[in-house]
């Protein structure tokens, strides 16, 4: 009697288990996940130092809008929580403490800044957190062996330094580089990318290297040393406002090197325009999203979803500002995995999902360039091109360069 | 010999900068005895008025010159109200007053204006006369209009009955007050002048470093080391401990040999801090005396 | 009837704050009960902050021995915070030595360099010295980013830390022991400071304050006191600092800038200048008002905190402790009320500004 009851037990519980197999009818729901909403923390600088990244959390509330305008992901809103952190780390541990354990979101997207994410790093591994897409290029983010809760996006900085390294080498190896950098972690970033870029040849090459802070006032005394110590070549890594100031002082004192400039301070609108286009020509960066002012994409079908966007969500904003583009392109791809992930909304299937991507095309990600991840590849997107500045926009030229 | 030209007149541009905060902070401490921390974001404050002016057509001096008289009045406003409930209670409740006040300023300016940077005009003709090369035309025009303003301040200190009022008010309010003069407007038209010289300086400063709301945090930092070397209780002291703080920094940066630009800011504080020590009431200060 | 002779001499070891009424011991046994019981009460991310709150409390103590007891104006803590986290952070991360031998040693290296900075700021008053401690300041992220010294310092990286496990295989949180620890500590360093303030020394450090002639005339070594009092001050921040960077399990160079400085010299006036219990609402504020004021606006949160500041100065120009003990002198009409702290003056600047009540 009891065996036979027990095997009948047996038999409807394996039943059940087929029956739930069936994707659509399993809903697996982790903390901040209901029905009709999931809730995605995120730290962003709203004030303090590096405020001028804050559209970027502005541009991701309002692409979210938009998504939940038209009807959410699989039925369900996004209930997206920006809290400012103020580029401070200790900041930043309280307000993501407070999105984990309090506000119990699902995953932190798209937290912004390199010692920010640092401060918070081991936490949300250990945890069990996903800390997703986070908006920094340090090559830290790629450990999925003992890290495996983060994964950037962006094409990371010593990978960038790594092509300008390489482009020298090829076109211009008797180059004498003279290096500007922000002296923190983002810029020692793209230090140590370019100087291993060069291998052997950096010692030779690299004639003088110049640190800045981010509460000096103006750079222009660096510039003047660099100038001086006979460099012809020129590898800004600073951020837009003291990249404007660089370009425009290492135009004015008439050095007119070749002049290599981090994608961070790419954009026209911010960068460029200010320090003057005229004495921008013949920079150089790399890109990897189509640039708005480019009127080459003025028929793109993403482009002009953009800018319908931007005018109905972000109305008055600067459309030359690219952080607006990245924020776009970005929160596109978290809302693509979200969907991707169905009824399974655990933090474990997320990652699963996130780390499952196959030539991903997210809209605005210059043509050959996509997204794929792996188990052991936690850099979504790793290719890039080279772009030269005409005076009016940034001109791709080359091929689509990917790491090896 | 090229790169020392070059980095002393970017020194000295820079200083001038620096100076014309320095005096605005001498100018304040001359009238109420307090560093204004807010001193930086006020002025910022101001340029980004003169920028709203600019954008809304107006030709650049008009521009400048409705800017300084909104700094004017609205300093005179904050003193008036912000300020005089808390005068009298203590120094360390007057600087939490003037923080308060730089978090209400940097907040609203980057609420008002965001965060990205704006380039602004620079009012100086393309070419520098005399034809000099180490200086751009800019710089040149700054240093030039600091030398102007402190000009206009130090004659009306002393030549004007009014400058002399509000040194009075200074200096010893309660005989002030005996001799009419009224001192709580004086304290007022202190800080208006103030704001008005700050407006200036960060109008002067915008086409250098780029106006937004943080621009002026490390230049009001080196506007006070430049005060406080030149001796507080002395606008041209002030002024001539900005032009040396601003020389000063650049050549330590380039010509001290195993600090390079990691340390400048640090050795250049640690310099300034020495010269304290050994003359504690800046370069040219007045050296108070305390009688028991 | 017969409250007179026996009661002056309580009355005045009252009124120096040399002992407590029995008010005063009601309230602090309160106090520190609801600070032993909390943790039960709240999530663990809540327990985080009040260990936050706690561990600047103690920071605040310090700036407060320094500026609202002696007198001198600092704006450098910032810098003896990071000796002292930094101290907490190369000991467990490089020399895997345990938590809690790190703060004696954050203690006494904090001492020793405050001590030392104290000596050459005797020739400074006021405002330049105020000038020197913000170059302290200023300098102190540039020094730790250093490159040379970077291998121990993790450089612009910064280092992480662990965070340690509660002893004894206690069943609590690691953030609950965290709690438990700092609350212990804070409470060691208070009694302590309580002792070392309502003697000789903390007359001596008063009269240091509010008239320095008068004070050596009366055979105060002032000089000794006044380096002294800086490196006593510059020992409680340090110790703060550690326990900070064990709590926050990072540190990095950026964060220890002019800016923490002012924070805690807001929080040493508003939670109450000269007072003890005031470091604790100097805590508190540092902690919640920032957070409060991002409640109330998302798009100009400092511009709310700034007028909290203004406000606070023009409702309670004492401080919160300042506050309560008005509230508690009215609520007992007639009892000894202990007199509100005086502001730290400059001989000028108070003279001058008293006269100067338009």
């Amino acid at each position: 009697m009891k065996t036979q009851q027990r095997l009948l037990v047996a038999a409807a519980a394996a039943a059940l288990a087929l029956g739930a197999g069936t994707a659509a009818a399993a809903k697996m729901y982790g903390p901040g996940v209901t029905d009709t909403e999931i809730k995605i923390g995120n730290t962003n600088p709203y004030s303090g130092p590096a405020s001028a990244y804050g559209t970027i959390g502005k541009g991701i509330a309002a692409y979210f809008k938009m998504v939940n305008d038209n009807g959410g992901v699989n039925g369900r809103k996004i209930d997206f929580i920006s809290l400012d952190d103020g580029y401070s780390p200790p900041k930043t541990v309280e307000q993501m403490r407070k999105l984990v354990e309090e506000e119990r979101v699902l995953l932190d997207f798209q937290s912004l800044g390199t010692p920010t994410n640092t401060a918070i790093h081991k936490y949300m591994n250990a945890k069990k957190v996903p800390q997703l897409f986070v908006a920094t290029g340090a090559g830290a983010w790629n450990d999925p062996k003992h890290f495996p809760w983060t994964m950037g996006w962006q094409p990371s900085y010593p990978g960038e330094a790594e092509i300008y390294a390489a482009y020298l080498l090829k076109n211009k190896p008797d180059a004498k580089v003279g290096i500007l950098y922000q002296n923190d972690d983002y810029g020692k970033d793209y230090l140590n990318g370019f100087l291993k870029g060069l291998g052997k040849h950096a010692k030779k090459m690299v004639v003088a290297k110049e640190s800045y802070e981010v509460t000096d006032p103006t750079v222009d005394s660096q510039i003047i040393k660099l100038k001086d110590s006979g460099a012809d070549t020129f590898f800004n890594i600073t951020t837009p406002k003291f990249a404007a100031q660089a370009i425009r002082a290492a135009y004015d004192t008439g050095w007119k090197p070749l002049q290599f400039l981090n994608n961070v301070s790419a954009s026209i609108g911010s960068v460029l325009k200010p320090a003057g286009e005229d004495k921008s020509v013949g920079l150089i960066t790399t890109a990897y999203i189509k640039d708005a002012t480019d009127p080459q994409w003025n028929d793109d079908a993403d482009m002009k979803a953009w800018n319908e966007w931007m005018d109905k969500y972000n109305p008055g904003a600067d459309k030359t500002n690219s952080n607006y583009v990245y924020a776009y392109a970005v929160s596109y791809t978290m809302t693509e995995v979200l969907k991707r992930a169905g009824n399974d909304l655990t933090r474990k299937h997320i990652m699963y999902v996130a780390s499952h991507l196959k030539d991903l095309k997210v809209p605005l990600l210059l043509p050959g360039i996509t997204i794929t991840t792996s188990p052991t590849d936690f850099a979504p997107i790793q290719c890039e091109q080279l772009a030269k500045f005409d005076g009016q926009k940034w001109v791709l030229f080359g091929d689509v360069i990917c790491p090896k | 010999m090229d790169q020392f030209l070059q980095q002393t007149f970017s020194g000295l541009a820079f200083g001038g900068i620096y100076a014309c905060v320095a005096l605005a902070v001498v100018m304040i401490y001359q009238a109420t005895d307090h560093l204004n921390f807010a001193q930086g974001e006020m002025a910022m404050f101001s340029t980004f008025i003169a920028y709203s002016l600019l954008h809304h057509g107006l030709p650049y001096w008009w521009a400048f010159l409705l800017a300084l008289a909104i700094s004017f009045v609205g300093g005179v406003l904050v003193e008036r109200i912000v300020v005089r409930p808390v005068e009298g209670t203590g120094v360390l409740n007057e600087v939490i007053v003037f923080i308060g006040l730089l978090a209400i300023f940097n907040s609203m300016a980057g609420w008002i204006w965001d965060y990205t940077i704006k380039p602004f005009p620079s009012p100086f003709p393309k070419h520098v006369p005399f034809g000099i090369t180490f200086v751009g035309p800019h710089e040149f025009g700054v240093i030039g209009v600091t030398l102007v303003v402190l000009a206009a301040v130090f004659l009306f200190l002393r030549l004007t009955p009014v400058g002399l009022a509000m040194r009075a008010a200074a200096q010893n309010p309660d005989s002030a007050r005996l001799v009419g003069i009224r001192v709580g407007w004086m304290l007022a038209l202190g800080w208006g002048l103030a704001a008005a010289i700050g407006a200036v300086a960060g109008i002067m400063v915008a086409p250098i470093v780029f106006l937004e709301p943080n621009m002026m945090q490390g230049i009001l930092l080196y506007g006070f080391a430049g005060a406080l070397l030149g001796g507080i209780s002395n606008p041209v002291g002030a002024v001539v401990g900005g032009f040396v703080v601003g020389v000063l920094e650049n050549l330590v940066g380039t010509y001290v040999p195993f600090i390079g630009s990691q340390l400048k800011l640090s050795v250049a504080l640690v310099l300034i801090v020495t010269v304290l020590v050994f003359r504690p009431s800046g370069l040219f200060g007045y050296v108070v005396v305390k009688r028991v | 009837m017969a409250e007179s002779k026996p009661d002056t001499r309580r009355l005045a070891a009252l009124a120096s704050g040399a002992r407590l009424s029995r008010s005063q011991v009601l309230g602090l046994v309160l106090a520190l009960a609801g600070a032993v019981v909390l943790p039960s009460f709240i999530s663990d991310y809540r327990a985080f902050q009040y260990t936050m709150v706690l561990i600047y409390a103690i920071a605040v103590l310090g700036l407060n021995i320094l500026t609202g007891y002696n007198g001198q104006f600092s704006l450098g803590h910032a810098a003896f915070y990071a000796i002292g986290a930094y101290t907490a952070a190369i000991m467990m991360e490089q020399w895997g030595i345990a938590y809690y031998w790190t703060l004696p040693v954050a203690g006494i290296v904090c001492l020793v360099v405050g001590f030392l900075f104290g000596l050459p700021a005797l020739r400074l008053e006021g405002l330049y010295l105020a000038l020197a401690t913000f170059a302290l300041s200023v300098a102190t992220p540039q020094l730790l980013k250093y490159d040379p010294i970077s291998p121990w310092t993790g450089g612009v990286q910064g280092v992480t830390i662990t965070k340690p496990d509660p002893p004894f295989g206690l069943q609590i949180s690691q953030d609950r022991w965290l709690y438990y620890f700092a609350l212990a500590v804070l409470i060691v360093m208070f009694v302590c400071a309580w002792n070392l303030l309502r003697g000789r020394t903390g007359r001596a450090l008063k009269a240091i304050r509010d008239n320095p002639i008068a004070a050596s005339a009366m055979g105060v070594n002032t000089a000794l006191y006044k380096s002294l009092t800086f490196g006593v001050s510059a020992l409680y921040t340090g110790v703060a600092g550690a326990l900070g960077a064990i709590a926050i399990q990072f540190v990095a160079p950026d964060t220890f800038n002019f800016y923490l400085s002012v924070t805690f010299l807001v929080g040493v006036v508003i939670g109450g200048l000269a007072s003890i219990p005031g470091a604790i609402f100097g805590g508190l504020v540092i902690v919640f008002i920032p957070n409060f004021a991002e409640q109330v606006s998302k798009a100009a949160p400092w511009a709310i905190y700034g007028v909290f500041l203004i406000l606070f100065m023009y409702f309670m120009p004492t401080g919160i402790w300042g506050f309560i003990r008005l509230l508690y002198a009215r609520f007992t009409r007639g009892r000894l009320a202990t007199g509100t702290p005086r502001a730290t003056h400059t001989e000028t600047a108070a003279t001058n500004a008293k006269r100067r009540n338009a």
